[in-house]
């Protein structure tokens, strides 16, 4: 019993990880209607502006609000430059742009800070809590997740920005009809997701060390993550994104060796989804003839 | 899409209507004369270049496998490289432990293939879009580990193949028989595609990509043609596999990993996904532009790639044959009234508006 509570909130802690970063796939997933598969990777060269900022002796928290105000201008930047070109194309076209950009961010990582694993500090001691149930980094990390879920909640809940942004992802063109600058809202949604991504990036680092390759696994937890809540639902992201993280941490244990965990987490979530194919917490796609 | 089918129909009437020598005419010898060349080629260059061309014409069958399923079904498919593989270790194991001859690998792999679609395209029925990519997705992930685990597959160590040599008393070398072999392979999918893709099947297909509702109410069995979309895609694509393995020689799990997908898809989208020279093209994509960006960079040969990828898509975000068909439909439409004046004014018509039927249009 120990060891499986153990293995739970373990799992709550690199589930909230997922949490974030399928949340930002879901945020860009209801503006757009697209999949950013560069999100993962977008994470990860944030996540060495940290790196630099942390071993230029900026002070922890300093590094990490400076790296999420760089992402979220970075974000933006990218959805003026990159994913405008393709707005109106077919989907496929602008799928194809998110990996061109996912390739671009890896290979320049890797050319510029090399592929070699990289030491990153933790800001949360590694201290044993509860009896050895869970450890001071683990409550960190959810506690980070659960501050940026609420900061977000309260965004699109209590500010103008917010509101707008929502009606823009919902219905853009009677938003913009309403004076709302659509334009202006994708990009800061993209700017924001970003920051989120980076803040999963900054959390995740210093468990599994710094490389390019970090975030691959990570986006596949949180796709899946995001769909298994339903991908058009935060708050399905978010749950998602922890039933994925504690699934996978007993699956490790209890079923199978840790190299086909990943094979085995997504097989069990596919079997979900045959019985909710629209996600736990998503909205089935209505259609008109 | 139906003013694309119609259009496309009036023109095919159009073009048995002429006089002399018909446009189909015409058509079927530049073919004749595209397969001559492609026959002839391997002739006058190097092993290594007749090697890289083989691989082209395999991703080629490999994305028209995609194209069938993408293009002209609307099912997306990130685990295609899954099936690549499955045809791959098909024909390997066949020719490893059973002692089968290479040509005879194929319709095995093929029917795996057929049955391993058919299986994933029960359930992916109830997917769309985003979970379909999920659900591929797993299964593009899946495939390393699984081959990896089981002792049958040569573990981690993959199998090697019998070395095939061409046919005694013929003055050809390996490589060069290889070549042929899968061109001849190449020019039968492109044929099978061809004519599903044009008659009722393709249709159907058609029809449930660019209104699933309408096509049921038309009576099209979406369940029985998505599901067959599927079996027929992979079949293709398994085929491809098949080829790999023999032409390489050699397989491994670490040879399919999801970037193998991922490139099917890529190609698929820069060739165009309606289109079957848009495999072709595609093929060309996945084996040279990575060689290309390694010779422009040494430093970050991906971000070129990557960067190739977007660019691609800016300039023409239907792929190369999809955006270049609407250019020649336009230019045929101005050529013709010059061979033949008057007789075609009502195709014509047709054919200036050429966005309508950039998607419909098949060859």
């Amino acid at each position: 019993m120990h060891l499986f509570l153990q293995q739970v909130f373990s799992g709550l802690a690199s589930g909230a990880i997922y949490a974030s970063l399928a949340l930002a796939l879901v945020m860009i997933y209801r503006a757009t209607d697209l999949v950013n598969f560069a999100q993962g990777e977008m994470a990860m060269f944030s996540t060495y502006i940290a790196w630099m900022l942390v071993n230029a002796n900026v002070p922890f928290w300093a590094a990490f609000a400076l790296t999420l105000a760089v992402s979220f201008i970075g974000g933006m930047v990218i959805e003026r430059v990159v994913i405008r070109p393709v707005e109106n194309a077919p989907v496929l076209a602008a799928v194809v742009v998110t990996i061109g950009l996912l390739l671009i961010f890896n290979a320049l990582a890797g050319w510029l800070f090399t592929y070699t694993l990289q030491e990153f500090p933790s800001p949360f001691p590694d201290r044993p809590l509860f009896g050895a149930l869970m450890t001071t980094r683990d409550l960190g990390v959810i506690a980070v997740t659960l501050i940026m879920l609420a900061l977000l909640f309260a965004f699109f809940r209590f500010t103008a920005t917010g509101l707008a942004m929502r009606a823009a992802a919902q219905n853009p063109a009677s938003a913009r009809l309403c004076g709302i600058r659509v334009g202006r809202m994708l990009a800061i949604g993209w700017g924001l997701a970003a920051a989120i991504g980076a803040t999963a990036g900054i959390m995740v680092a210093p468990i599994l060390f710094l490389d390019p390759e970090m975030m691959s696994g990570v986006l596949l937890y949180a796709f899946t993550g995001a769909l298994l809540g339903g991908i058009t639902s935060p708050v399905g992201a978010v749950i998602g994104g922890l039933i994925v993280g504690v699934t996978e941490n007993l699956v490790g244990t209890y079923l199978i060796a840790s190299q086909l965990k990943l094979t085995v987490a997504l097989i069990l979530i596919v079997i979900v989804l045959v019985f909710r194919p629209n996600g736990l917490f998503g909205t089935a796609i209505v259609r008109r003839v | 899409m139906n003013d694309g089918t119609a259009a496309m129909a009036s023109e095919k009437l159009a073009v048995g209507d002429h006089a002399g020598l018909r446009i189909g005419t015409w058509r079927w010898l530049g073919i004749g004369a595209l397969i001559v060349l492609a026959a002839v080629l391997p002739f006058g260059l190097s092993n290594y270049q007749v090697f890289e061309l083989t691989q082209v014409m395999i991703y080629a069958v490999a994305v028209l496998g995609l194209n069938i399923l993408t293009g002209y079904n609307g099912q997306i498919s990130l685990g295609h490289g899954g099936f690549f593989a499955a045809g791959a270790y098909t024909a390997a194991v066949l020719m490893h432990r059973y002692g089968v001859p290479y040509w005879a690998t194929l319709p095995p792999a093929a029917l795996v293939g057929f049955a391993l679609g058919l299986l994933f395209g029960l359930p992916a029925l109830r997917f769309e879009g985003p979970y379909l990519a999920l659900v591929t997705l797993a299964m593009a992930v899946a495939t390393p580990q699984t081959l990896k685990y089981f002792s049958w597959t040569g573990g981690q160590q993959g199998l090697h193949v019998v070395k095939v040599l061409p046919p005694a008393g013929l003055p050809i070398d390996r490589d060069r028989w290889l070549y042929l072999f899968v061109l001849v392979v190449l020019l039968i999918a492109i044929r099978v595609a061809a004519n599903l893709l044009n008659g009722r099947t393709g249709r159907a297909w058609m029809a449930i990509r660019d209104h699933p509702i309408a096509a049921a109410a038309m009576g099209v069995d979406t369940a029985g043609y998505k599901t067959l979309a599927f079996g027929i895609s992979t079949l293709f694509t398994a085929v491809a596999g098949a080829l790999a393995a023999i032409v390489v020689g050699f397989v491994a799990p670490e040879s399919f990993t999801l970037f193998l997908s991922i490139s099917f898809l890529v190609g698929s989208a820069v060739g165009g996904i309606a289109t079957i020279g848009g495999a072709i093209v595609g093929g060309f994509f996945i084996e040279f532009v990575p060689n290309f960006a390694n010779d422009i960079s040494d430093a970050a040969p991906w971000a070129i790639y990557g960067l190739a990828m977007l660019l691609f898509m800016y300039a023409m975000p239907r792929g190369v044959i999809g955006s270049i068909r609407p250019l020649a439909a336009w230019l045929a439409a101005r050529l013709k009234p010059a061979a033949a004046v008057g007789e075609i004014s009502a195709t014509s018509n047709k054919a200036s508006t050429p966005q309508q039927t950039s998607q419909g249009r098949l060859e």
